[in-house]
């Protein structure tokens, strides 16, 4: 064995312009119909459909039936197929991809190509279309891959608004303004409705009485929540009822300065004001 | 047919890496070993199984009778493929009955290219070449269509290829055989040179099959040309106490066990198999050469070998051997 290191090169090999190959009149017939955008077979003496057409029966070395082309698919099913997480440079896709035998609609052999899918959608018996390349040249890559078939669709809603509080919450929000939140007390219900309203829900008698509340209160129950949420300190993060002392109705606010696992039902909290309204609640000691 | 046996088999200590050694010199040695255990320095044969796409050079396997002395000018022929299938002419050129002894080697460098790129050059350049099916998808397509414990196939093999000194030392069980590089050669004989040798392995049947080039034209579950062979072969004929499997794959493992018709007496791959070690060109022949060492261990009384071609176990021949013609 030699013991000192031996010096490298790179080595290429190629065939400038590649190899002419004659296609034969099946496979040159098969080309030809990709490049129209279609796909055929050729029928055997036992009346089976080859897809991708040979000129001989595999399974009894005969002849297939001269002229004899069927189209076929364009869809078809997935039979076995495999992941590829990482492309090569010489697949047909850029990103993760699978490869797939699909027996094309009327096909009696299963065509190898590959399939453009998430992996969580790739399963034995998706159906899938082939994506053409608008510019064909009669290749196999006439189809860039194939596509599982629509079975969904996406349906977009987006609409713009220009709202008001209405006259009870407006004067509910410039009260918090100044650090307070303002209530509602009902005389003939003998209730205190935070926010403030201009009328009672339980009897409907009309609301004179405005009192303050708060600023602590008790938590009453409460959710935690792991999805993100700009408005929210972190994540997981907890939205509580808060029953506001002098209140007889809880409102819902984000907990802060408390980590999740540690906010209790009672709990006392306080409301801590940023910006003219409430950032949150925290607990008392802390507030 | 003419009695035809295995004398001598030599192969590289195989390494996952370019050791450095051109190919002539990789095979040098296993020259000089099957010589000296065969007592032959000349054969009235010689044929190889290589892949000149391996180094990317025209007519490499040419250069590498330079590890030979082929002159005066020797009968010599060449695959393009595993040279298993370079023993085979062999024993068929042995068959005409003029010549009594015949070399055959075979060797590859997988770690001088992509070697998973390099098996899409093997594929039908209408219908799949251009599509970039590397080696890795389409056994990944016949992975999926096989059922099987293929973690335990690995991890058997891993373990058989500790015993073995040629075998790669992988760290952990693989169900991918290995980028390898080696070489490997045996010695047959026939006629006059089977008297006065004692520890020979007669090959008692060989065949080889071949399936649809095509992968979507077959059902990947199971190989018809394997068990074609097997049967040409004469595999069923008797009890087979060890089988070495051209297993690049550990889902072909369980195609084979079936194709073969082998049951749960056999021992599979007791060499690790390719999984421990695939020298591409020389694993096919490695296989028997590692079945005729059983034999001629005594180990086994009846070994089959087995070798592979082309996409998902395109291609296949199985032989048989064991001490008595």
């Amino acid at each position: 064995m030699p013991s000192e290191p031996n010096p490298e090169i790179n080595h290429v090999l190629e065939f400038p312009g590649g190899y002419t190959r004659s296609t034969g009149p099946v496979i040159g017939r098969f080309l030809t119909e990709l490049r129209a955008g279609r796909i055929v077979g050729v029928r055997t003496a036992a009346r089976k459909v080859l897809v991708p057409p040979l000129e001989y029966d595999p399974a009894t070395g005969e002849p297939v039936v001269a002229d004899d082309f069927v189209e076929v698919g364009p869809a078809g099913t997935v039979r076995e197929w495999t992941w590829v997480e990482e492309p090569r440079k010489n697949h047909p896709l850029d990103r993760p991809f699978a490869w797939a035998l699909i027996r094309l609609d009327g096909a009696d052999t299963s065509l190898v190509h590959a399939i453009d899918a998430p992996a969580k959608a790739m399963r034995t018996g998706l159906r899938v279309w082939p994506r053409w390349r608008h510019d064909r040249i009669g290749s196999i890559t006439d189809i860039e891959c194939f596509v599982p078939e629509v079975t969904t669709i996406v349906a977009n809603v987006r609409t713009e608004y220009t709202v008001t509080p209405g006259a009870a919450l407006k004067r509910y929000l410039d009260a918090l303004t100044r650090n307070v939140f303002l209530a509602g007390r009902c005389s003939t219900c003998a209730a205190v409705y935070v926010p403030y309203r201009l009328s009672c829900p339980q009897c409907g008698s009309v609301i004179e009485d405005e009192v303050e509340v708060g600023p602590a209160g008790t938590v009453t129950t409460f959710a935690i929540n792991n999805l993100p949420d700009p408005r929210a300190p972190q994540v997981p993060f907890v939205s509580a009822y808060i029953l506001l002392d002098g209140a007889d109705t809880p409102i819902i606010a984000l907990l802060g300065s408390v980590a999740a696992g540690e906010v209790t039902e009672g709990m006392r909290v306080r409301a801590v004001f940023e910006g003219g309204t409430v950032k949150w609640f925290a607990p008392e000691r802390e507030a | 047919m003419r009695p035809v046996a295995v004398a001598a088999f030599a192969q590289t200590t195989h390494t996952d890496h370019d050791s450095g050694l051109s190919e002539p010199e990789l095979i040098l040695p296993v020259i000089r070993a099957v010589r000296e255990q065969s007592g032959l320095t000349e054969f009235g044969f010689t044929c190889s199984g290589s892949c000149d796409y391996l180094a990317g050079a025209p007519f490499s396997f040419v250069s590498a009778l330079d590890a030979l002395g082929a002159w005066p000018p020797i009968q010599e022929s060449h695959v393009e493929m595993d040279a298993a299938f370079a023993l085979y002419e062999a024993w068929v050129r042995l068959q005409h009955g003029d010549v009594d002894s015949a070399l055959v080697y075979g060797f590859g460098k997988s770690s001088m290219g992509d070697l998973r790129e390099i098996m899409t050059l093997q594929l039908d350049p209408y219908y799949l070449a251009p599509l970039g099916l590397d080696q890795l998808s389409y056994a990944g397509l016949q992975r999926s269509a096989v059922q099987g414990d293929f973690p335990a196939i690995a991890r058997r093999s891993w373990e058989s290829a500790q015993t073995n000194p040629y075998a790669l030392k992988l760290p952990e069980p693989v169900e991918t055989a290995p980028i390898t590089d080696g070489a490997a050669a045996i010695v047959l004989v026939a006629g006059d040179l089977l008297h006065d040798r004692t520890n020979l392995a007669y090959i008692n049947g060989i065949a080889h099959r071949i399936d649809p080039h095509y992968p979507g034209m077959r059902d990947l579950t199971r190989s018809a040309s394997a068990a074609a062979a097997a049967t040409a072969a004469g595999v069923g004929k008797g009890p087979v106490d060890v089988a070495e499997l051209h297993v690049q794959f550990a889902h072909e493992e369980t195609v084979l066990a079936e194709a073969l018709g082998l049951s749960g007496d056999t021992l599979i791959n007791p060499s690790g198999g390719p999984l421990a070690a695939n020298p591409v060109m020389a694993t096919g022949l490695i296989r028997i050469g590692e079945a005729a060492s059983r034999v001629m261990d005594g180990t086994a009384a009846r070994a089959v070998a087995h070798a592979a071609s082309g996409p998902c176990l395109q291609h296949n021949l199985v032989a048989v051997l064991s001490r008595e013609s």
